[in-house]
């Protein structure tokens, strides 16, 4: 190997641990404010790059009839559980969130033609179609279980991944989408070739961790998630409520998870299933930071990307060996450091 | 607001389970009013203001706040109507400074539009100066006392109506309990009503308007303060010898 074809690597693995680092933070977040470990993140990856690609193809994405039928299924039961519980004032809040809104959505993207439009509204629109759908499912999945215990989300959190590959494979067929870069052209540095591309990920990874970090050190709702991740009951104590803390957090997840997918969808084929992957890369970055601390999570998504990187070039069959396999030397670093803690509750 | 009782609990049953930790319990608390349950661990004290907050289900019973007794109590409603709960383990957010901590006590006052967190924020340090130098600091890294001062100040950044304290004295030196105390008496003045839950029966007392003695999970007695100091059962059980003479 010489230099040219390290940096080359380099710049593959940086801009793939850039967005493990991002799909990283999100499951630490979600797993610290709700103890789901949420396994279907990578499915908003795949989601968030397909919707944006049936915009481009002018074809309605069926991300869209996903996001009418659970804001109807929603909002049956929470006007049920309203009505029964005598609190009205909820009755519309409940239907503008998950009635009007898709449905004014639907009507929109009906009107406008989205393939004509720029790319930065259609990106705009696909976060619109797929970002609401994390909370709905923190709502119809989660929320009802919200006392369970770690394994019994898990086993809920494997079923949704599947019932949502499932639903992919339908809205999306088993063909690839790629979408067209952000900008054309290539930057030239030393004599390496940098792409456009590869730049919008690393900076937009960079710009987006950044406000995430702003979010939860200068905002009182950033600040209550946070709360709620250290101290559920307290956190409760103060009005923040379980459910309020969970949606949000499954919000973002999902804001998170679709942002990636629309930044790689240029660089990679994009297929229905292949989110999973890539959300396990995440994962295994989530783990090396014990689930808990996110600089070392997203550092640990780094490595993960350079080692694939790297392994494509040696061992490119291994690669995806390669990468899984570190998670056992750092899991047993984990648990011959950490002293073992009792499971609150 | 209405006339009657700020809160009332009328014949209040909680049970885990098939064992039932509060048997056929009513209590009531005055606007403005210092109101003390003592009695010994396990009696039941916690569960009983668990049960108030929503906490807990109970499996029968009335629990009626400013006059109204919700079928299902929700504890962001009773946050959001001024009820607020100091847990004996303080439930601090340990790895958020001081500040943030306060900050987040004022959380439903925020969500409910106001925007006057600064001032009473202001006030809780002067009420606790200490917390005033803390400010910057992690909360889990205070001594005891200051934890519980964080506790409590972190409760009345929701400027509650009737504050639950549960047992503020648990594990703090002498000298810290009786300022804790002190705080509670003067809290009294800006019209505050106290739901005080508490072992050191005699601190206890000294502050309260009217107490209930818990035992084994039943009102064995109850009456204004002055007549429990004086009370037989009470010296014997919870005052020791010599009592307050």
């Amino acid at each position: 190997m010489d230099l040219q074809i390290a940096l080359l690597l380099g710049q593959d693995g940086i801009t793939n641990g850039a967005i493990y680092a991002l799909l990283a933070l999100a499951l630490v977040l979600v797993f610290a404010v709700t103890r789901v470990i949420f396994i279907p993140q990578g499915e908003f990856v795949a989601f968030g790059a397909l919707t944006l690609a049936a915009l481009q193809a002018g074809k309605a994405p069926g991300t869209l009839w996903l996001l009418l039928g659970m804001g109807i299924a929603v909002a049956a039961i929470d006007l049920t559980l309203a009505v029964r519980r005598g609190t009205t004032r909820r009755i519309p809040g409940i239907v503008g969130w998950n009635i009007v809104y898709p449905a004014l959505l639907a009507a929109l993207l009906w009107l406008v033609k989205p393939a004509s439009l720029p790319l930065l509204a259609q990106v705009l629109l696909a976060l619109a179609v797929v970002v609401p759908l994390g909370p709905m499912i923190y709502r119809l999945a989660f929320q009802p279980l919200a006392e369970a215990s770690v394994l019994v989300l898990l086993i809920v959190s494997v079923a949704v991944h599947l019932a949502l590959v499932g639903l992919g494979l339908l809205f999306f067929g088993a063909e690839g989408s790629r979408t067209p870069a952000f900008s054309e052209g290539n930057l030239e540095i030393a004599g390496l070739t940098i792409s456009g591309q590869t730049l919008w990920v690393v900076i937009a990874s960079l710009a987006l961790i950044v406000i995430l970090y702003q979010l939860f050190e200068r905002t009182l709702y950033g600040k209550a998630l946070r709360a709620t991740a250290i101290n559920r009951v307290g956190a409760r104590l103060m009005g923040i409520s379980t459910v309020m803390a969970g949606k949000l957090s499954f919000l973002l997840a999902a804001a998170i998870g679709a942002f990636s997918g629309i930044l790689i969808a240029p660089i990679t084929t994009i297929y229905y299933d292949t989110g999973f992957l890539i959300g396990l890369k995440g994962f295994v970055g989530a783990i090396i930071g014990g689930l808990a601390s996110y600089p070392v999570a997203a550092a640990g998504a780094v490595l993960v990307g350079l080692l694939e990187a790297f392994s494509s070039f040696y061992a490119s069959a291994f690669k995806e060996v390669i990468v899984f396999t570190l998670i056992i030397p750092v899991l047993l670093w984990r648990s011959l450091t950490t002293r073992h803690v009792e499971e609150e509750e | 607001m209405s006339a009657g009782p700020i809160l009332e609990v009328r014949d209040l049953c909680v049970a885990y389970g098939k064992v039932e930790a509060l048997h056929h319990v009513s209590l009531q608390v005055e606007a403005g009013q210092i109101v003390t349950v003592i009695g010994p661990n396990g009696a039941g004290k916690t569960t009983l203001l668990s049960a108030i907050m929503g906490l807990l289900p109970r499996s029968r019973g009335d629990i009626a706040y400013l006059g109204h007794a919700a079928s299902e109590i929700e504890i962001e409603r009773m946050v959001a109507q001024g009820m607020t709960l100091v847990p004996e383990s303080r439930a601090l957010f340990g790895e958020m400074s001081v500040e943030d901590n306060l900050l987040l006590g004022a959380f439903m006052r925020h969500r409910l539009g106001h925007r006057d967190q600064a001032e009473t924020m202001d006030r809780i340090f002067e009420i606790f100066p200490r917390l005033r130098e803390r400010r910057d600091q992690l909360a889990g890294t205070l001594s005891g006392g200051e934890r519980q001062m964080l506790a409590v100040g972190r409760a009345l950044m929701a400027k509650p109506r009737l504050l639950l304290l549960d047992e503020p004295s648990l594990g703090l030196a002498p000298l810290i309990v009786r300022e804790i105390f002190r705080i509670i008496a003067d809290l009294k003045r800006t019209g505050v009503a106290v739901l005080l839950v508490e072992q050191n029966a005699r601190a206890a007392l000294q502050i309260a308007d009217y107490g209930y003695v818990l035992e084994t999970g039943e009102v064995a007695i109850e009456g204004p303060s002055e007549a429990l100091e004086d009370d037989p059962r009470v010296i014997e059980a919870y005052l020791g010898l010599g009592g307050k003479h």
